[in-house]
């Protein structure tokens, strides 16, 4: 009986090409997934070298980090001269090489890691590779995925590979039934919370556990999109039934007969019993509480009942550098509530929170109150699909009735290379992944939370604790509609 | 990629933890599609005044605005340098702007491999071995450091000697200037037999077989 592998070293030891003494293993990539930000230096590297792109069809693009999403117009002459420059340099790289494009206008269109998984293009036990650190979120589906830079995204295009060191493994153990209100974001940001944002650095996490194993494919996505925010290299999820469940019939999945034997072979890309980890944890679900970030890191998270921490709270001298800087960005002071923070701003969407599950959950809490006067609210879907469902879920209406804006799929204001950001000095309830200084738009202050918070914080106008949802004297809000295995 | 031996050059100190690239190269400068041109752009935001009636104007505060740090050739950060996006722009900025080494106690993982690719000398030091040079260098602007990546070692024009770990394979790629992508292809028919056998594991597959090759029709 061979030695127990963990779900990382299966994956790993399958895509070994080449093992040179004394050199990074050589890792074979089964899926490269392009954007317009990341890529273009590539390409003209490829063209300068003379080279090729080995294998076409193992790459995918589409736009998403630089396109407007006020509308479809908007969208097909893009006014920012440098961004549509960007878009264009794409649309032509992929017809110069041969590569599947879904240009802005197309049903398959989102954000980069929302279209992997929904065309199932995203399986169990692949290696996959894109030139953004959210790429992790396709370790949902049991696949080793993580972010590169430009120079290795040429690599990929030239040779389908990668020289790799071999990371170190991280099990982390989520045991127990999620309070009410506590969703996959509050379990994920309570993570880095704990072990901080280089907590996970030269590690790939395994997300383990009762409370992980009931968590849908779209929650669980959330969970692996922000591994890298704990400095991971990747974050994996082993597949199961609701893996297959969430795959079977999508537009690249294997069919038929062929449908019955991938199964079987993604079944054995689990962690074997007894597999050992270079590092483990074990989380109570049942003690979890809905978060919120107050600081200028992910890391910098707190519980929704909780107030803002003081520089002594800092574990260390450089923590309490950083929280006093953090701090004075934020413009917050020590000891006051968290609940008591105002919202100019509320952004649901990004590939952390933009799913139908997502948009379901915050129509829900939005629905029969209305946006705040002094909030400025808008719903960004992740993908032309999800944007479809939710609109013939009539999840649009409840929203445009309550006062958000409804737009058009894209990063959005994730990132602010597009035209949604934030202004000096405003504040902002994201459902995204990065609270960094100037994120979301110079000066802009953001505070991470899950998409019911969010939609909470509309309408009260500051962070509200969703546990409290619906607040007296309002009605009562539907009950929330549960994501059945996502889109097809 | 310029091969790197040993350098020797003043350090501007960067005394913060969890240096993000956000930080390093803002979001507005990505959206151009050539490898160049990053330098001026290298702590946008942090090099001009954030608010107030001068808004916009260069901070003289900020350590790559003072005269006296222009022309250092490393940069000595805290923890976790290069942490957030995986934008290789960051890369370009620092490299361009003319930094050849950053010295910190640790660094973001794309960060660090972003960095070998562009010839940029990562260095870890423990966290009082990088205090003492971030103070050395804030208090006199003209404190000189040397790397020697032959050796594996920093030293100052005060006495300061520390040793450095580097990957045997990456040392050797920064020393010699060596091209990864010129690398791998030495494994080329190692690489052609694993995609054989790789490609009839159909399950690994992005797209089934008959969408990409057989039936164009559906494309």
């Amino acid at each position: 009986m061979s030695q127990p592998q963990t779900l990382f070293e299966k994956v790993w030891q399958q895509h070994v090409v080449a093992e040179p003494a004394g050199e990074p293993t050589l890792i074979y990539i089964d899926l490269h997934l392009v954007h317009e930000v990341t890529s273009p230096q590539a390409f003209d590297g490829l063209r300068l070298a003379g080279r090729k792109l080995r294998r076409p069809d193992r790459h995918i693009a589409t736009v998403d980090h630089n396109v407007p999403t006020t509308s479809a117009q908007d969208r097909l002459v893009i006014a920012d001269q440098i961004s549509a420059r960007q878009v264009n340099a794409l649309r032509d790289n992929c017809a110069e090489f041969g590569i599947e494009f879904f240009d802005v206008q197309d049903a398959g269109q989102g954000i980069v890691h929302m279209i992997g998984p929904e065309l199932g293009a995203t399986k169990p036990g692949t290696t996959i590779v894109c030139g953004d650190s959210h790429t992790s979120t396709h370790g949902a589906f049991g696949a080793l995925a993580f972010g590169i830079g430009t120079s290795e995204v040429e690599h990929v295009m030239a040779t389908q590979t990668l020289p790799q060191s071999k990371p170190k493994t991280f099990r982390i153990n989520v045991e127990g039934k999620l309070p009410n209100g506590v969703t996959a974001k509050d379990i994920i940001l309570d993570i880095i919370g704990r072990i901080g944002t280089d907590g996970a650095t030269g590690y790939v996490v395994e997300y383990a556990g009762s409370a992980i194993r009931a968590l849908s494919m779209e929650e669980r996505m959330t969970i692996c999109n922000m591994s890298i925010e704990a400095g991971a290299r990747a974050g994996m999820i082993a597949a199961d039934e609701t893996t297959f469940a969430y795959l079977k019939g999508r537009r690249f999945s294997p069919q038929g007969a062929a449908w019955d034997e991938a199964i079987a072979h993604w079944r054995t890309m689990r962690s074997d019993d007894g597999a050992i980890f270079d590092r483990e944890m074990t989380i109570d679900a049942t003690g979890l509480a809905p978060n919120v970030t107050w600081g200028t890191s992910p890391g910098m998270v707190t519980r929704v009942d909780a107030t803002v921490p003081s520089i002594e709270d800092a574990r260390s001298e450089a923590d309490r550098k950083s929280f006093a800087r953090a701090l004075e960005y934020m413009d917050l002071k020590p000891g006051i509530r968290i609940e008591d923070i105002a919202v100019d701003r509320v952004f649901i969407g990004s590939c952390t929170n933009a799913r139908i599950s997502d948009l379901r959950a915050a129509a829900a809490v939005v629905k029969g109150h209305h946006v705040a006067t002094t909030v400025r609210a808008m719903v960004v879907p992740g993908s032309q699909l999800v944007k479809k469902q939710a609109e013939e879920e009539g999840l649009d209406h409840i929203f445009r009735t309550a006062g958000f804006e409804w737009r058009e799929p894209g990063c959005s204001m994730c990132l602010g290379m597009n035209p949604d950001i934030l202004e000096p000095g405003e504040r902002c309830a994201s459902t995204s992944n990065r609270n960094f200084e100037g994120r979301q738009g110079r000066g802009g202050r953001t505070h991470l939370l899950s998409p019911a918070m969010a939609a909470a914080a509309a309408v009260t106008g500051h962070l509200t604790d969703i546990r409290k949802w619906p607040p007296t004297g309002k009605p009562a809000p539907a009950e929330p509609v549960l994501a059945q295995g996502g889109l097809r | 990629m310029e091969a790197i031996r040993t350098l020797t050059s003043t350090a501007a100190p960067l005394p913060l933890p969890n240096i993000d690239t956000d930080q390093i190269i803002p979001k507005q400068f990505l959206k151009r599609i050539e490898r160049t041109g990053y330098g001026d752009f290298l702590f946008y935001d942090w090099r001009r005044i954030q608010s107030g009636p001068n808004a916009g104007q260069p901070n003289p505060e900020f350590v790559l605005n003072k005269p006296e740090h222009s022309g250092a050739k490393i940069l000595i950060a805290e923890k976790n340098f290069g942490c957030g996006s995986s934008r290789e722009h960051a890369a370009w900025a620092i490299q361009q702007f003319g930094f050849r080494a950053v010295i910190a106690p640790t660094f973001a993982d794309i960060f660090y491999s972003n960095a070998g690719k562009n010839g940029i000398i990562l260095v870890c030091l423990t966290d009082e071995e990088v205090e003492t040079l971030l103070a050395r260098s804030t208090a006199n602007p003209n404190h000189r450091i040397t790397i020697d990546l032959e050796q594996q070692t920093v030293k100052d024009d005060q006495g300061f000697l520390a040793h450095f770990d580097i990957d045997a394979f990456r040392k050797d790629c920064l020393l010699n200037g060596l091209d990864d992508i010129g690398l791998t292809l030495r494994h080329e028919k190692a690489l052609d037999s694993f995609e054989q056998k790789h490609d009839a594991a159909f399950w690994l597959a992005p797209k089934p077989a008959a969408l990409t090759t057989a039936a164009p029709e559906t494309r």
